[in-house]
């Protein structure tokens, strides 16, 4: 992870909730077209810090936060950006599939809409390739005026995924995007995943070891609000340089 | 000791006769208003004028009297309403002078008709010259299902989940956007059940409208919202109670005060269908 290469930058990241330090000193970049893994246990700041990457801690007026994350020149976490502009250059997947309630179709064309495409046949066409991209466009071709809700979880995922890559952000940010889902859904979103890395730049955050060495290239370990570790993720599967890294990648503590 | 499964029954059996209590009390007004209203029920009753002292005749113009102001009451409270809690419950900040205007508002809920009523003459009546009128008992009217209309509508807003929100802030929506395409409609349920049972509990109210525009007999139908009118729940008082024959007008009055029910009936009946449908 060289300096240079970064799409995003994060430097002296600290963020409480209330008097709570949740994130303490965070430094930490990531790569353009690399999947970024953050794993730790439960509680230890991983949706928290991927919230923070895309200005999502604004909704909650007890969070404060310092530091820096560099993104294309400026500082996302500045006072002076638009959290607007940054939401639509680094879009979310959340934990729970959260498909409006709406038709499958305007699902997909919320966010063209909202970012000012007016052509009807662009929109169309943009929510085909959306589709196609998340893998789903074969199962619901048919039923693009169906309630999203109708989906099974692993559809509605890849329906919020496809949500996602519609409006075309640089960074795609996952809160544990299958840990509501059937192995089988994972899968098919894991598979999703690799292939959006080729366009993409995705941060994932998840709770499954497996998922994190099967899709991430990079892997970073978190405890207690602080990045203990991060690297190739082979190599923090394999030879971890941190004890606590060690105990948790081998599974006795979680 | 008393065995538990005996407590149960004797439990469960008192909250039962609780019920069919309440049950059988509304089923005995139910029935009892059905039976001698219905009687009077015809095509005519429903379609012309009262004539003869009120004694033949129909009540057309207090049902339309009704629907009119029941009616005019909703456009006016509706949208202020719905937006004064669109502001109180997404862009009001979080402090005293807010929770002071949350707490009037709920308190505005349970100050008695009269009272809306009384005021309403004092502004509408007087103070904005609209005379006794359609338009001055529509206004207070609104303003007397005003408060709950923004009490429903901000419970249903925030019932909306906030993973919709987050959804489309995702996207690179913004606040207004969020709310506009996301927020409303997930709400809008809620928000017309909410509409629904105040514009239901507007049709049967007569205090307000005893001092600002309804009269106890007509010729005509208003024929603009500057007019007096008729109106079914005060037609209903002046039949049964001020009537100089009570035993003729006694039958109108049962087959006036079905009328009514059902008319609010149907109001809350498609408040249910809504608000099952939003299941």
């Amino acid at each position: 992870m060289t300096q240079h290469s970064n799409l995003l930058e994060i430097q002296h990241l600290n963020l409480y909730f209330g008097k709570k330090h949740a994130l303490k000193d965070i430094n930490l970049g990531i790569p353009k077209n690399k999947i970024v893994a953050l794993i730790g246990p439960s509680g230890c700041g991983k949706t928290a810090l991927l919230r923070t990457m895309n200005r999502m801690h604004d909704l909650n007026p007890d969070v404060k936060i310092t530091g820096a994350i560099h993104f294309d020149g400026h500082n996302i976490l500045h006072g002076n950006t638009n959290p607007v502009r940054v939401r639509r250059d680094i879009g979310m997947v959340f934990q729970k599939p959260n498909p409006f309630p709406k038709s499958i179709f305007k699902n997909v064309a919320y966010g063209l809409e909202i970012n000012g495409m007016r052509d009807s046949a662009e929109i169309r066409q943009r929510v085909e390739d959306s589709l196609r991209a998340a893998y789903l466009w074969e199962e619901v071709r048919d039923d693009l005026d169906k309630s999203a809700l109708e989906l099974s979880g692993g559809q509605q995922q890849r329906l919020c995924i496809a949500r996602t890559i519609a409006v075309e952000p640089q960074i795609i940010l996952m809160d544990e995007p299958c840990s509501a889902l059937d192995p089988i859904s994972t899968g098919k979103v894991e598979e999703t995943m690799l292939q959006l890395k080729e366009q993409f730049t995705l941060v994932v955050v998840t709770h499954n070891m497996q998922q994190a060495q099967r899709v991430a290239d990079f892997t970073a370990f978190m405890y207690l609000g602080e990045v203990i570790e991060h690297g190739d993720t082979s190599r923090i599967f394999k030879h971890p340089e941190h004890e606590l890294t060690k105990n948790y990648v081998h599974g006795r503590f979680g | 000791m008393m065995p538990k499964k005996l407590m149960q029954i004797l439990g469960l059996s008192s909250l039962m006769a609780c019920a069919a209590v309440v049950v059988g009390l509304l089923g005995i007004i139910l029935f009892d208003m059905t039976g001698k209203g219905v009687q009077v029920l015809s095509w005519e009753f429903l379609a012309s004028f009262p004539h003869k002292g009120m004694t033949q005749g129909g009540i057309f113009p207090a049902i339309f009297g009704t629907v009119a102001i029941t009616l005019l009451s909703t456009l006016l409270a509706a949208p202020l309403g719905i937006a004064c809690a669109v502001w109180l419950a997404e862009y009001a900040p979080n402090h005293a002078f807010t929770r002071l205007v949350q707490a009037s508002i709920r308190n505005l809920a349970g100050v008695p008709s009269i009272v809306y009523g009384l005021f309403g003459l004092a502004i509408f009546v007087e103070g904005l010259h609209m005379g006794m009128s359609v338009l001055a008992s529509g206004c207070t009217l609104a303003l007397l299902t005003l408060p709950s209309v923004i009490t429903t509508t901000e419970e249903a807003l925030r019932r909306v989940p906030v993973l919709y929100r987050e959804g489309a802030l995702a996207l690179g929506a913004t606040k207004w956007e969020t709310m506009r395409s996301v927020v409303l409609p997930a709400a809008v349920p809620g928000i017309l059940t909410g509409v629904i049972l105040a514009l239901s509990r507007a049709a049967g109210e007569t205090a307000p409208i005893l001092f600002t525009g309804v009269v106890f007999y007509s010729r005509f139908l208003p024929y603009s919202v500057f007019d007096e009118f008729m109106a079914l729940p005060y037609h209903l008082y002046i039949l049964s109670t001020q009537h100089h024959e009570p035993d003729i007008a006694r039958p109108l009055a049962y087959g006036t005060a079905l009328v009514l029910l059902v008319l609010v009936l149907a109001l809350n009946l498609v408040a249910f269908i809504v608000r099952a449908k939003q299941r």
